[in-house]
């Protein structure tokens, strides 16, 4: 497994194979081999372009929702993360450590949205016993990508 | 009405200016420039070294240190010239740290050379040694290495270029230009040379972290028959991408250092002391940085090398430093009118194999320090300007 493939891609996954033969020392059928067992294997789960919505009004809001959970016996988390992630809403869950359970992005064009769509959905869940919802404000980074401008290169056009 | 010229040092007044003066205006002038020009890595110092620097100032660390540096960083230099290039070196009277490498270049070379001298140059190479030897009183020595050879230094080359005269070689390996390296088997045949000479050796391995080659950078201190006659030279701003911080070292036999730390003394008085702290840091915890930069450097250089010979300009692999040194020689230009046209017709920044010296015709110099992005759009341009040469 050839993992520095894996970090590149994670980098950008739009270099063309011969690119990425070439910047790893491999060949373009190496390339291609390994980029299909990762696919097959799950490692290599989708490839998504990183979107700033802030720069197209009404788009896109999103919320952060800590919830609180009483675990199944024998089922543990996984049948209410996996009942939560199947939302078209949800664009993360993740099992926590710490003072509450899961945590959920929910996505939405508006506030009112996400609101309804927690107070609906998530909060009426069984398990759920308890919902906090923090609304995002401004995204600076995601996805390793920075969404301001910060990196101009200072550096001049030559230097010996 | 004073006629500053005749005030001014002759030898100032007789170096050149730099090669690359008149591009820097015709750049100016343009929005939108791609450049491969810069001589300095894109990255930021690792934040642990920065946080070093910041705590020092905190703790009011801002006074002189000792002019030979701080105790704990000049041992730190000898644990890291040691592990990682088998070279032993008392840290009490075998180190001294610079202002850059660039200090320890001058020091040392105003140590060795009295008027007259030879000093021994293997171009294309960094720009700084001729002049510091005119300088110095010192007669440069060109020997101009070639693509045939890798531009190594060849046994028969150095052979030739000695004279009774001769005091200093320069090493300058992993070379700025070219990125030739020196293996072991040619630094055993330099060894050879001056086997029975009293030659000293200036060995300018500011590019030792970046060295793509098996076996690793060799260090010239780390061959028998040279350790004893080689002043080592390395530095912080390459390695740890810390260029703005200027400092370095030279380490060699202490009946030498003893006297080039007299002229930093009395020229300098001592290295910043908020980089010294954070230079600590960076030689005791920084190897995963270190190989993290490398392996994206090694990307670009595989990536870059096989980028401009795909458009049709033969590139060598280059085994160390941060720079591709492709011919250009198939356009029929010379090195500046092609870097002149390819700057104004394409805005794209790259820089005469001949700002590196007069051997340097028919190349180019291309820098890897930057994104693969913008390295693929530099080569695209690159790509539409030659096509008016087919």
């Amino acid at each position: 497994m050839n993992i520095e493939l894996l970090k590149v891609l994670a980098t950008n996954a739009r270099y063309s194979v011969d690119d990425l033969a070439t910047m790893l020392g491999i060949s373009t059928d190496e390339v291609q081999s390994q980029i299909k067992t990762f696919e097959k294997k799950g490692i290599i789960c989708g490839y998504k372009a990183v979107i700033d919505w802030d720069k197209i009004d009404g788009t896109y809001v999103s919320a952060i929702v800590e919830l609180n959970v009483v675990p199944k016996a024998g089922l543990g988390f996984e049948e209410v993360a996996e009942k939560i992630a199947s939302y078209r809403e949800v664009e993360s869950v993740y099992l926590m450590s710490g003072v509450y359970d899961l945590n959920v992005v929910v996505k939405g064009k508006t506030l009112q949205d996400i609101a309804r769509f927690v107070a609906r959905e998530l909060a009426t869940i069984d398990s759920v016993t308890s919902t906090t919802t923090h609304f995002v404000m401004r995204r600076y980074k995601e996805m390793d990508v920075k969404l301001y401008n910060s990196d101009k290169d200072d550096r001049g056009q030559f230097l010996l | 009405m004073i006629d500053y010229s005749s005030i001014l040092n002759k030898t100032v007044l007789d170096i050149k200016p730099s090669g690359i003066r008149k591009f820097f205006d015709i750049a100016e002038t343009m929005d939108e420039v791609i450049s491969l020009g810069v001589g300095e890595p894109d990255f930021q110092t690792p934040w642990e070294v920065r946080k070093a620097g910041i705590t020092s100032l905190e703790k009011g660390k801002t006074k002189y240190t000792s002019n030979k540096g701080l105790d704990a960083l000049r041992q730190e230099i000898t644990n890291y010239l040691l592990r990682k290039y088998n070279i032993k070196y008392d840290s009490k009277s075998e180190v001294l740290v610079t202002v850059g490498g660039s200090e320890a270049i001058d020091a040392t070379i105003r140590a060795i050379i009295s008027f007259g001298d030879e000093v021994i140059i293997p171009q294309p190479s960094y720009v700084c040694y001729e002049p510091i030897t005119m300088l110095a009183g010192g007669k440069p020595v060109i020997i101009e290495t070639k693509a045939e050879d890798d531009f190594k230094l060849t046994k028969k080359q150095l052979l030739d270029a000695i004279t009774d005269k001769t005091k200093l070689l320069i090493l300058p390996f992993p070379c700025n230009p070219t990125g030739a390296i020196m293996e072991k088997e040619d630094l055993i045949e330099i060894a050879e040379v001056l086997k029975d000479t009293d030659i000293i050796v200036l060995s300018d391995e500011i590019y030792s972290e970046l060295t793509f080659s098996g076996n690793g950078h060799i260090a010239p201190a780390s061959i028998d028959g040279l350790y004893e006659r080689t002043v080592t030279v390395n530095g912080f701003s390459k390695a740890f991408s810390m260029t703005g911080w200027r400092l370095g070292y030279a380490c060699g036999p202490k009946e030498l250092m003893s006297q080039i730390t007299k002229i930093h003394q009395f020229a300098i008085m001592c290295a910043p002391t908020t980089s010294q702290y954070a230079a600590i840091e960076a030689l005791k915890n920084c190897d995963s940085a270190v190989a993290s930069m490398h392996e994206e450097y090694n990307r670009r250089r595989r990536l870059i090398t096989k980028g401009f010979n795909d458009i049709g300009l033969t590139c060598r692999e280059p085994k160390g430093a941060f720079y591709v040194f492709p011919s250009i020689k198939s356009t029929g230009l010379s090195s500046d009118e092609f870097c002149e046209r390819l700057l104004n017709e394409k805005h794209v920044a790259v820089v005469p194999g001949t700002a590196f010296g007069q051997g340097g015709e028919g190349f180019i110099r291309a820098s890897y320090c930057y994104s693969t992005e913008h390295i693929l759009e530099a080569l695209n341009r690159i790509s539409e300007f030659l096509e008016q040469f087919k």
